[in-house]
Order: structure tokens, then sequence, then C-alpha cells
């Protein structure tokens, strides 16, 4: 039985099994690869996407579970890389290798939607279920005050 | 053994490309050397060999063109240089040797460029070269003020013979426009929103699926798996076992399940239920390692690295004798990008999509696994999520290769992050014991390094290579050297068996040797009564045939102590520690300020950071680089290990494997020295320094001093 999600703004109909996980419908039958896999069991944040604007792990959220909530991810988050978080992120240089940034640009951006103005508390956090091996933290947290500030 | 080899961690072949890619010649515009294309627009693509695994060199090799070529940094656009080892000399990414290679032959390449422009400007003007000048993409005729743009001179340019790049005049450092300015890296903005591609996104039309089933232990073999209970997954297409090929093995063989898509794979690889014959490994732990170890740290060397005097003599009459024992578990790279791979494998040829750091290797690899000629395999490598070393292995590529051979269709393999935690080629585990004794006025009179470890080169190399104990140690004890002034000296090793495969963990034996080195004298300078810094620049010569890099040293350890604040006090309930090291071709120092938490756990609130690599071609991507290492480090110092149980790996994920979150990462902040040295590398030289500077900190903030680590082990 087909499933209908509505992804960045446009509903999909999917044919896949109900408890695939969205990280795999986003990447495999989708080929929206900026939502990557990184542990498939929730612990990395690499997968982070928005439903209704909450991050979550896509790569523990089976589609059947989605129903009408709006799925946004890395690639519909902006047009043209427009939001305060990536033009922060450019401003600061942040990524390194990358792979994990879709993830962190997510769970930021779900942070400073019902935080404007977080502490660095309130950014440990929310970060710190997103891993970066690449060690980009001290600019990650640069480039979410700087997007909070409204400096980008 | 010579010192300088000795010093500088990895080997480099520098050459000059003697001929174009295919690509390139077919492209037309103009295209002196297998570096540059301009076409007709004025644009300039840069072809690099190199990978970018996240450290920037990118960005960097092609500011090298750009600077000699005279570019408008804004009309060039990069791209991954085809594999081809007829016309680019490396290929392969490691050892931080990208910019140290690319120093001297991506200016000329630029410079030969720019140098045929003018000559092509200065011939349609019928003026002579001297009075033309190259500068941001155009060639201006110095006395009249016209100009052609590159654009113009395209078609001319290409009708000229390039002359010997060595040749060309390369630009005074004086009149650089790009070398050491912080220029935005090309690579960043499609990093922000989602359009960056790595391996694991390649798709190839027809494409399958696949995971394998592999025996944690070491040496395993598949004893039992029900196919048939896999084959009803909707979705999996087929099931076959794969062979273990090469020593150790390289690649551990097992049950592949090949599927429409990579959930039902990995579904499909659950309900095979494999169990496993164990094979020979089954009885290697922790726990016997340690065993072992110590015996090894006590029992005679293999072979001895380095000998100046009879430093056992010294400790006899010695006014005090200092002895410290460090231990370090096996790290895994854990790259956040999980190991993959695309193979295309035909009866003519086969196509490799992956991110690596070796593609010369797997080209050879696979053109002898096939019988093909090295030209019918085409290795499209792609940008990497973190490679730290990892990703200069060919185990993964041969099991994507061995699939698509039997599946007869191109497929992806897919590591899930247990299969990357578990079948991970570790940062050796490695156990050292040093001594000293101390004369009376607090110095060190002699040192003693008995290194332990878990030798790399018995992995790869064959028996007959291993019966050399000087092959066997050979990457073991780069880092150990000892600047500092002790007129009695030995290093020596001896090699801890273990079925665990063990390979190049960015900064490969310094991130060991630095920790023992730098944690030693620290031990030492407090045994004097004396404080760190002052004791490491007593004993910071001038002198002798390492004159020139003790003199970078002790600069970097001035400028992280100032900027530091090493002499003043530590804010409340804080302590710092110190320590700088060597590495190829760079120093680094830092100054790490600790605290540690109401239930016993360290926590680094601090770091400073001063780093000298010669010349830093892109200021903000050198301190990227010190930023990076220190967190890889700290994960490793702080808090990461993988640890040994049935001859298996025991942490899968990570919840097992504790890597640095926001949470637990200090503030960072880095200061460049541009010393004018050879240019180093930087990759890697970040790491070293801070473990031991933790360390430091911590025995200064609790007089404990941590001599296993990791500090915060659970």
């Amino acid at each position: 039985m087909a499933i209908t999600i509505t992804i960045n703004g446009a509903k999909r109909v999917l044919n896949d099994d109900p408890g695939t996980p969205l990280l795999w419908v986003l990447r495999d039958t989708l080929a929206l690869t900026g939502t990557k896999f990184g542990c498939g069991a929730g612990l990395c944040g690499a997968c982070t996407v928005h439903l209704d604007g909450k991050a979550v792990r896509s790569c523990t959220t089976p589609i059947s579970t989605v129903g009408l909530r709006q799925v946004t991810t890395i690639e519909g988050l902006s047009p043209n890389r427009s939001h305060p978080l990536q033009r922060a992120w450019i401003a600061e240089q942040v990524p390194q290798c990358g792979y994990c940034q879709s993830g962190q640009i997510m769970s930021a951006a779900a942070l400073l939607a019902g935080k404007p103005k977080p502490t660095d508390a309130e950014i440990d956090a929310a970060m710190s279920g997103n891993i970066c091996r690449c060690g980009t933290y001290c600019r990650i947290r640069r480039a979410i005050h700087r997007a909070a500030q409204g400096a980008a | 053994m010579e010192r300088r080899d000795f010093l500088k961690l990895g080997g480099l072949i520098i050459g000059f490309p003697a001929a174009l890619p295919r690509q390139l010649q077919a492209a037309g515009g103009f295209t002196p050397n297998g570096w540059l294309r301009i076409g007709q627009a004025g644009d300039i693509t840069v072809l690099l060999e190199n990978t970018d695994i996240g450290q920037g060199s990118w960005t960097g090799l092609a500011m090298l063109v750009a600077e000699e070529l005279d570019a408008d940094w804004n009309s060039v656009r990069i791209i991954q240089a085809p594999a081809d080892p007829k016309v680019y000399p490396h290929l392969s990414t490691g050892g931080s040797g990208a910019t140290i290679a690319g120093w001297e032959y991506l200016r000329q390449a630029g410079a030969q460029a720019r140098e045929m422009l003018i000559t092509a400007a200065a011939n349609r003007w019928k003026v002579s070269h001297e009075t033309c000048r190259a500068e941001e993409s155009r060639v201006r005729h110095q006395p009249s003020g016209r100009s052609f743009t590159y654009g113009d001179l395209v078609e001319d340019a290409a009708k000229l013979t390039p002359p010997d790049p060595k040749k060309a005049p390369l630009k005074d450092p004086k009149d650089y426009r790009l070398i050491g300015r912080a220029v935005p890296r090309p690579d960043v903005p499609l990093k922000v929103d989602g359009s960056a591609k790595y391996g694991i996104d390649v798709q190839v039309p027809g494409m399958l699926y696949a995971v394998v089933a592999r025996c944690p232990t070491f040496g395993g073999k598949p004893k039992k798996y029900d196919t048939a209970a896999a084959k009803r997954i909707p979705g999996v297409r087929e099931v076959f076992e794969i062979s273990a090929i090469g020593r150790m093995p390289n690649t551990a063989g097992g049950i592949a399940v090949v599927a429409d898509n990579t959930w039902a794979a990995m579904q499909g690889r659950k309900a095979l239920a494999a169990t496993w014959d164990l094979g020979p490994n089954a009885l290697e732990s922790s726990e016997t390692l340690r065993e072992l170890a110590h015996k090894q740290l006590q029992g005679p060397a293999t072979y001895v690295i380095q000998e100046r005097g009879n430093a056992e003599q010294a400790f006899a009459g010695a006014a005090k004798v200092v002895e410290a024992i460090y231990e370090l578990p096996f790290q895994p790279h854990a790259t956040m990008e999980p190991m993959n791979c695309t193979a295309d494998v035909r009866a003519d040829g086969i196509d490799i999509w992956t991110g690596t750091q070796c593609a010369r290797e797997i080209k050879n690899l696979l053109a002898g696994f096939s019988g093909l000629p090295s030209e019918a395999i085409t290795i499209h490598n792609q940008w990497a999520g973190g490679g730290f070393g990892r990703r200069y292995q060919w185990d993964y590529p041969t099991e994507a290769w061995q699939i698509s051979k039997a599946a007869g269709k191109p497929v992806k393999l897919t590591w899930t992050r247990e299969d990357d935690m578990q079948h991970d080629f570790y940062r050796p585990l490695s156990y050292h014991r040093l001594r000293a004794a101390l004369g009376s006025d607090g110095r060190p009179i002699a040192w003693t390094h008995r290194i332990v470890s878990t030798s790399i080169r018995e992995v790869f190399d064959p028996p007959e290579r291993l019966k050399d104990p000087a092959g066997v140690a050979r990457q073991e004890y780069g880092g150990s050297e000892v600047l500092y002034s002790i007129p009695k000296l030995r290093v020596d090793y001896a090699p801890l068996p273990s079925c665990v495969r063990r390979a190049w963990w960015r900064s490969v034996s310094a991130s060991f040797n630095g920790f023992a080195v730098e944690s030693f004298i620290d031990e030492l300078a407090h045994a004097a009564g004396r404080n760190p810094l002052d004791f490491r620049l007593d004993l910071l010569r001038d002198e002798g045939e390492d004159a020139a890099i003790i003199r970078r040293i002790r600069k970097i350890l001035e400028v992280v102590a100032d900027k530091g604040g090493w002499a003043k006090p530590a804010p409340a309930g804080c302590a710092r520690g110190i320590a700088a090291f060597y590495s190829f071709g760079s120093v680094i120092g830092y100054v790490a300020t600790v605290s540690k938490e109401p239930n016993g756990t360290i926590r680094v609130r601090q770091v400073t950071g001063a780093v000298d690599c010669g010349t830093a071609v892109n200021p903000d991507s050198v301190k990227m680089m010190v930023e990076g290492g220190a967190i890889f480090g700290l994960s490793a110092t702080l808090q990461g290990e993988v640890t040994v149980a049935n001859g298996a790996i025991v942490q899968t994920n990570f919840d097992g494997y504790r890597a640095v979150r926001m949470a637990d990462a200090p503030a960072i902040d880095v200061h460049v020295v541009n010393s004018g040295a050879e240019i180093g590398g930087m990759g890697e030289p970040g790491v070293p320094p801070i473990a031991p500077a933790v360390a430091n900190a911590v025995f200064a903030l609790t007089g404990e001093r941590p001599r296993r680590l990791p500090i915060n082990r659970s």
C-alpha cells in the first residue's frame, strides 16, 4: 500500500515498505542525498531532518510514522543557501569534510526556530546529538551565535 | 637509518606530469600541462589529484596554481583529476604530503602557463616579453597599457610549445596575491546545502545495493546462515559468500546480500541470522594483549632504533631515576561517512566510485586480481566524509569488486556503522616504558624508551620481509626521536602480536610516541622541581643537525605559552598543561586548560594552539587543521577507545565509541607563526601534542599522572 508524505513542500507517493526509515527513502528512492547515513541508530545526527520544524533522526523514523507532518530536508531549508545559518556557516568557513554538516545545520535550524538567541548551554544541549569527527564544533558554535545575532 | 628520513614521516615522490589526460586533450582550450585548462571564455579549470577528505588542500593546492598563473581567483573552478598514473605522479592522499609535494610543481604548472600566455600576447603585439606582465587573468603591455584577457589568448597560447616548467620564473613571496590569504574555500557552499556529493551518494544506472555479513572475530568464517529467510525480505535479490583475501586477511570475507535498495539489503542480512566459525583468534582480548605487552616492555628488544652513548650505565649512579609506563589503546578512525564503494565489473573493464586516499593502489590491485590492464580500470574518486588514513585502504573496494563481479551488475557496497567500527584498520595498540636518569642539577643525563606495539608492517608485508626486525618496527617509531639535549639515549622496540588489523591513523606513530615523549619530559620537569616550559626550553639547544627544527619548536613554545596565559594563574578549579611537537614538517604547540567535574570526569575548557608550517598557504585552513586535529586527538585522549574480546572489537557504534561532542569540546584559539621554513604538512600535526598537553594539565590539576589513555575511561 502506498504512503504519501510531503517532503520539502511536495507530495511524494511512496511504494517502499512502511517500515523503511525515512532516511533510506530520501536517499535511495528519492535521490535526496543531502541527508546522510552515519550510524543507523540515532546516535550521530547525520540524518537529521525536520518534521513540522522539529529535528528528528530520519534513520530511526519509519515512513509509516510520518503521517501528515511536513518533512524538510537540507535541500528544502532555503532557496540558494539563504538561511541565516547557511550564510553564517559560509562566513565562518565551518565545514571541513562536510559530511555531518547537513545534520548539524538542520539541528541548529530547529534550535533557532525555538530559541532565537540561544545560550552556550542551550547550544550544547541541542547540538550534542550531532557528531563531527573533523572537529568543527567551535566554528559551529560561532556560526550559530552569528546567525542568532543577525550578523550573517 | 637516516636522521632526516626518521624525522620526516611519509615518503614523497616529486615529479611533473609528462603527458595530458585524454579528457583534457579532447576538451580543447589551452592545456599546457595536466594541472590546468583555460577555456576561450577565460574560465580556468584546475585539476587536482588529491582527494578532499576535509583537509582543505583542495583549496590550498589550487591557490598555488592560481597564484603563479596570476589568475582571477573568481574564475577558477577545481575538479578532480582523472586517476591516470601516466600523468599524475602520486594519486594518493596521505602523510600530510599534498602541499609539501605540490608546493614546487603546482606553482611551476601555473608559472609555465603564465609565461606562455605572456609570450602569446607579446607575439600578437610584436613586443618583447619583458614589457608584458600578467595580472588577474590578463596580460598587460606595460608601456602602452593595452591588455588581453586570458580568454583572448587561449588559441594562440595553445599553439606554443610548453617550455620547461622547472625554468618558469616563480614569484617573489612579497608579490603574492593569494598565497598567505585566508581565501574562502570553494567547497564550503556545497557543504551547507546538501549538494556536495560523497562516495556514498553515488548512483549509477542499473545499480544494486549490497551489505556484507562478516564474522566480528578477525579471521573467522561463516558457519550457518539462512539464505531463504534473507531472500524472503522484499527487494533482496541474491545471497552469496565472498572469500577473504590477503594477509591478516585484508578483506574479511563473509556473506554478501544484494538487493534493490540499502534498507532491504540490511534487513536481508539481519534475516540471515549468521553464525560463525570463530577461527584461531577467538581467545585474544585486551587483557591477554596487555599481559603480553607488559612482558615485552621488560624483556629484550628486537630492534634498536636509536642509541647514543651507553644509557644503561648512567642509571646506577644517578641522582634521581624516573620511570613511567604509558598505555594507549587501539583507536578507530570512525569517519562520519562509513566505508562504501560502488563497482561496475565487466569483462572488458572496471569502474569504481569511492572516496579514496589511494586511487593508484586500488587501480593496481584490481588490475592484478582481474587480469585486466590498468588502463581498463577507472577510479572515479569522490569527496570523502573524513579519511584520517582509513581511506588509504583497499579492503572495501576489493569487496565491491568481488560482489559486482558475482552479481554481473553495478553494485553499491555500503558498510554500516557496526561494520565500520568492527572492521577498521586501527591505530596500533602501544605500550611505552620510559626511564630517565637525572643529574644533581635536575637535567636528564640518560633517556631510554622501549616501544611495544602491534606492528603495522605485520599486516601488509610478506613473511620474508618480516624476518628482519627492522622491517617489523619500521612504522612504529616515528616521533620517538628526542630533540631535547640528553647526552645518552636508547630507543628500542619489541613487537606485540595481535589478530587485530591496524594501519595508519591520523599522525600514525607520532600520536602515541608524541604522548609518551611529551608526557615524560613533563614528568622529568616536575621531578626536577622546574616549570615544564622552562625545563623544555632549557633542553631545546640551538645546536646540532636539528638546530633549525629546535628553533622552530622553541618559538612555538614561546608563542603558545604567551597566548595561552601560561605565566598567569589558571581560572579557579582549573590547571594548565603544555606540549609541543614536530611532525610531518610542522611544529604545533598547545596549552590546555582542564577542570574536574564533581563526578571525577576531566573536562578540557580551553585549548590555545600555535602552529608553524613554514608558509601558511591559506592561514584559515591552517587554523582549521589545528582545531580539527585537536578535537580528533581529544576523543582518543579523553574518552574514546576500542577494546578486544574473543578476538573481536567490542564497540559497535557511537554508544560504545565515545567521540567528543559539542558539549565536550573546548574553545580553541590558534595562532599561526610564519617561520618561512621549508613548507610542512597540516593534515596530521595537530594530533600528537594534544594528548600530552591535556595529560600534563591533569597532573598539574590533580597531582595524578594519566599514563593510560583514555583519561575518562568508562
